[in-house]
């Protein structure tokens, strides 16, 4: 290579550059040393909370401890939903020691199902750390002794006590306050609470319980423990106490409500009794009723199945869901829009057992000669509700249909409210415009006016919307149904002329006290009546039956149903009853008003007429509960042992 | 040095002020060892600190070698590594996936760790042999490559992206302070710039993994981000006094992935907050401060390029550890040196500081003799 002289490079160039480029490999060393030092007071200094944070929520786990439920408790206090200690069994799946062993063992002391032993090992597979699964609940004190003795062989396992809810009242309050039960897969991907994954914690399922989840829910405590990263607990910290779910005071009446719910009796129908000034839910029974003890735990299949083929229908709430033609228990309503709209009370109708509109005749139940509306009322004539009815036209009874309740959706704390329908011109013309198959014909005729006067045709109600239309008219005042809490104030008056409210409830008293269609029924009481209406929705058209819905098959009678309020003279009281194909408002529906009326005045007398009564039947509600359930329960165990 | 009638001449002459610095970060690294173990002296902190102790004692042997031995031996041992890696790659078994040791009987020889100061050794060697004005011409630059590359792509493909590293840094270092013209070091590093992503395409699935989630943390905080994250957690949450001795929770309960080895700077940062770790820092600093000192009174270029050499490999080991565990730089598996459990890092660490201490002596030596 050819040497350049003016590139040369000496031994001292070379120590030139050795010292300068030493000095440059310093100062990055020192400044990598700097940014080191730089970044760890970033992260320790400026980020130090945000990490501390991380670490923490890192080392400390929270234990779910679930809260206690609130109590339901009725407008005396008296509980309805309550909570019973019982025992149960977790395995805490990072101190299991033996599985194998210790699984076999709890299979044998605590009578297993093949079911839930899978399920248990299904959940200690999926399972991890310290969150315990549960092996079973509701386990009797021998079981549960029988565990706890065994104890120092069976590492992991924790019997503990529990809470299981309990329904003092049973099918009483079925449907009026639901179930709990644990929370399905979907309601915990909707919530995300690790709470609901919580052994033995219940959610509830159905009415009040459900309805009410956020207040009856409390708040979970939890055990703090900390825990290593693959969920090994290291030491247990000071615990977060949890919070009982708050308790909350309905409106309802308990002992009326099991009373009315053991009156009902075999029958399948429901009954609403208000108090009439302030809107106060007293009982709101339909029967027959599931036992919501019994979903509580659960329930077999063969018990759904039992109750979901039921043709009286155990598992529907007949008071909210279903609908009814009300029949003439709506004509005290019918009343008061003809005298709204300049019908004189005292103005009369011949009836000759019928009303010719056209060239059809629209029957009547009899022939109830010339009536005035006291006594149209009280013999329940349709003649005069079609002559009258006709004469104003149905687009004038319908709006006081809406603001006596009929068809309306009330602000209550359930799960659902089938609320029907008040018919009138507009809704025929909409209907038709949706589906012109359904209603024949777009414009409202007078035949349709006809049959809505006397409470068929499209008309249809649920039973809460009779009974408040009772408690509007009863007292005049325009109050909501409420169920939960109680009341002191009276609700704001309806604005209905105190005349007008006054001739029709003199009507309604006549049905029971004078010669009107509810005589059987009068208050068996001193001093208290019952005024009412009685009412018979058909099933079939009444042409299509011989024996006009009064007989034959059980599911083709008539429902009874019955509208009513008390004391007569200073209303309190107001309601409805309904029975499913009891054949007559006047037979089924209104003796078990009068009886539920008799028990808020004269507990005793009430109590004994029940008592032959359920002799009849073949013993209490709670006796015949038990006695079906056991049924079941052996159809089962042969169903089982069969297969 | 000190100075004494009492203290026999020779270990007089031992750099006490240096051992006691790498004593002390030693003794350091044994404590963060017994905490990590939940305080037990089992099973890190003692074998640890015997094998300190042992390697300690051979750097303080190494000492004794005279510059001349030190010279006449680097190309041989240069030359037997280099053996030693290529048997890696022929006879060597897959550990932890990647073939990194050479089984000798009760042996296991990772001979990528003697590269490291060899490296520094030999490249010092070479210019110490090139004259002067040779040393910008091509063929005092393309030997010098050679020699960095050869064991460099060796250890690259094992693979051990981590040593790789190093060793080129190492080497680069030493050819940078011979007097390398700079584009040199330039070139090829715009080489890198344009070339890195279809160099990122022929990287390994874990080392690609490992660069993803080194520029997004969050992309994989379950997989390979975990060990990142969970380390800034560490290190944040000490704090600047930090939790205490025995009381680091990311450790103790295992959130913090390899906290006794990769990551056992954060376990000390968790415990000792910023002040601990600002402490262990300035004490690599002030080693490797010393080792520069070495290089810079030195009277032989071979002495001025080796200490130099030797000590980049310390600052190297410590800085890259410490960058990827602060989350400066992807984990590249590289301990951190006296404090990380593990007999290798130590290995070389003291080899190194045996080699820096000789040609000290040397220095020493030399001068009374002038």
């Amino acid at each position: 290579m050819k040497m350049d002289n003016a590139r040369r490079f000496t031994s001292a160039h070379q120590s030139l550059t050795f010292s300068r480029r030493m000095m440059l490999l310093g100062a990055a060393q020192a400044g990598i040393g700097a940014l080191l030092i730089g970044r760890m007071s970033w992260l320790s200094i400026a980020e130090n909370e945000h990490y501390q944070l991380l670490s923490e929520s890192n080392r400390v786990q929270l234990i779910v401890v679930p809260p206690r439920r609130g109590w339901i408790v009725d407008r005396k206090g008296k509980p309805i939903a309550i909570n019973r200690s019982d025992f149960r069994v977790d395995i805490i799946p990072d101190q299991l020691e033996r599985p194998a062993q210790t699984l076999a063992t709890l299979r044998r002391l605590l009578n297993l199902s093949p079911d839930d032993f899978e399920r248990i090992l299904r959940e200690l597979k999926g399972s991890k750390g310290y969150q315990p699964v549960q092996v079973a609940e509701n386990v009797p004190y021998e079981q549960y002794a029988g565990v706890t003795v065994r104890l120092p062989e069976l590492a992991g396992v924790q019997p503990m006590r529990g809470f299981s809810r309990f329904y003092p009242a049973g099918p009483a309050v079925g449907h009026l306050i639901g179930y709990v039960g644990a929370a399905s897969a979907a309601e915990y991907e909707k919530e995300k609470n690790p709470l609901l994954i919580t052994p033995g914690f219940k959610i509830g399922k159905e009415g009040l319980e459900e309805t009410l989840e956020s207040r009856l829910r409390g708040i979970p405590g939890g055990q703090r423990v900390e825990l290593t990263a693959r969920g090994k607990l290291v030491r247990e910290l000071t615990p977060k106490p949890d919070r009982s779910g708050g308790t909350v005071q309905l409106a309802i009446d308990a002992d009326l409500q099991e009373f009315t719910a053991r009156r009902m009796g075999e029958e399948s129908g429901s009954a609403v009794i208000l108090d009439c000034l302030t809107g106060d839910i007293l009982a709101m029974v339909s029967m027959p009723a599931y036992d919501p003890n019994s979903f509580s735990d659960g329930i077999g299949s063969m018990e759904w199945k039992n109750l979901s083929e039921d043709p009286r229908k155990p598992l529907l709430n007949k008071v909210l869901n279903s609908l009814y033609p009300p029949g003439s228990t709506i004509k005290p309503m019918g009343a008061l829009a003809l005298l709204r709209h300049g019908i004189n009370p005292t103005d009369r109708v011949h009836c000759g057992g019928g009303y010719q509109l056209g060239n059809r005749f629209f029957r009547c139940l009899g022939r109830h000669g010339s009536v005035d509306m006291r006594r149209a009322i009280a013999k329940s004539c349709n003649t005069y509700f079609y002559a009258m009815g006709n004469r104003i036209g149905y687009d004038r009874i319908a709006p006081m249909a809406r603001q006596l309740g009929l068809g309306q959706k009330f602000d209550l704390p359930v799960v659902s409210q089938n609320y029907g329908t008040v018919p009138d011109s507009a809704w025929k013309a909409r209907k038709y415009a949706q589906n012109r198959r359904v209603v024949e014909r777009p414009d409202w005729t007078n035949s349709d006016t006809l049959n809505a006067s006397i409470g068929q045709g499209f008309l249809i109600v649920n039973p809460i919307q009779l009974a408040v239309m009772a408690a509007r008219i009863a007292s005049g005042r325009n109050l909501q149904p409420r169920l939960v809490g109680v009341s002191r104030k009276p609700a704001p008056l309806i604005g209905l002329d105190p005349r007008h409210l006054e001739a029709v409830r003199g009507g309604m008293w006549e049905v029971v006290n004078g010669d009107g269609t509810a005589g059987a029924s009068r208050l068996p009481l001193d001093g208290i009546e019952m005024s009412g209406k009685t009412g018979t929705a058909q099933v079939r058209r009444l042409s299509a039956s011989a024996s006009r819905g009064q007989g034959g098959d059980w599911i083709y009678r008539d429902h009874g149903l019955f509208v009513f309020f008390a004391p007569s003279d200073k209303p309190r009281y107001a309601g409805a009853v309904v029975i499913e194909h009891g054949m007559g408002g006047a037979r089924a529906a209104a003796p078990v008003a009068k009886d539920a009326l008799t028990f808020l005045f004269d507990r005793q007398k009430a109590l004994a007429s029940l008592a032959a009564l359920e002799q009849q039947w073949g013993g209490t509600l709670a006796e015949r509960n038990a006695r079906r359930a056991a049924a079941v329960k052996a159809a089962a165990a042969a169903a089982t042992a069969s297969a | 040095m000190i100075t004494s009638a009492i203290i026999p001449r020779p270990l007089a002459r031992i750099p006490w002020r240096l051992i006691f610095m790498v004593g002390g970060i030693g003794l350091y690294g044994i404590i963060v060892l017994y905490s990590a173990a939940g305080g037990s002296v089992q099973p890190w902190a003692m074998k640890q600190g015997m094998v300190f102790l042992f390697f300690l004692s051979v750097a303080i042997a190494i000492s004794w070698i005279r510059e001349a031995t030190i010279k006449a031996l680097v190309f041989p041992a240069y030359v037997a590594i280099v053996i030693m890696l290529i048997g890696v790659e022929v006879l060597g078994f897959a550990a932890k996936g990647a073939q990194r040791w050479l089984d000798i009987g009760p042996i296991r020889l990772q001979p990528s760790e003697f590269m490291k100061p060899a490296i520094a050794l030999t490249l010092a060697r070479f210019y110490d042999l090139v004259p002067a004005g040779e040393i910008r011409r091509w063929r005092a630059i393309w030997p010098a490559l050679a020699i960095l590359g050869v064991p460099a792509g060796l250890i690259l493909v094992q693979p051990d992206l981590g040593t790789c590293i190093m060793v080129t840094l190492c080497g680069l270092t030493v050819m940078y302070l011979a007097g390398v013209p700079l584009w040199v070091f330039l070139a090829p590093a715009g080489t890198i710039a344009v070339a890195a992503p279809f160099a990122y395409q022929m990287l390994h699935g874990y080392q690609k993994k490992r660069i993803d989630t080194f520029l997004d943390p969050e992309s994989d905080p379950l997989g390979t981000g975990y060990h990142i994250a969970q380390s800034k957690i560490a290190i944040g949450s000490g704090g600047v006094w930090g939790k205490g001795f025995l009381n680091g929770s990311q450790a103790h309960l295992d959130y913090l992935p390899e906290g006794h080895t990769d990551f056992a700077f954060a376990s000390l940062a968790e415990e000792w907050g910023l002040v601990g770790g600002v402490i262990l820092i300035l004490a690599f600093g002030a080693v490797i401060r010393w080792g520069m000192r070495v290089s810079a009174v030195a009277r032989t270029r071979f002495a001025q390029l080796s200490a130099a050499g030797l000590t980049a490999c310390i600052f190297f080991y410590a800085s890259i550890n410490l960058m990827m565990v602060m989350g400066l730089a992807p984990v590249v598996g590289v301990p951190l040196p006296l404090i990380s459990y593990g007999g290798s890092a130590v290995m070389t660490v003291m080899l190194c500081l045996g080699l820096l201490m000789a040609l000290e002596r040397q220095q020493r030596t030399v001068s009374r003799l002038d």
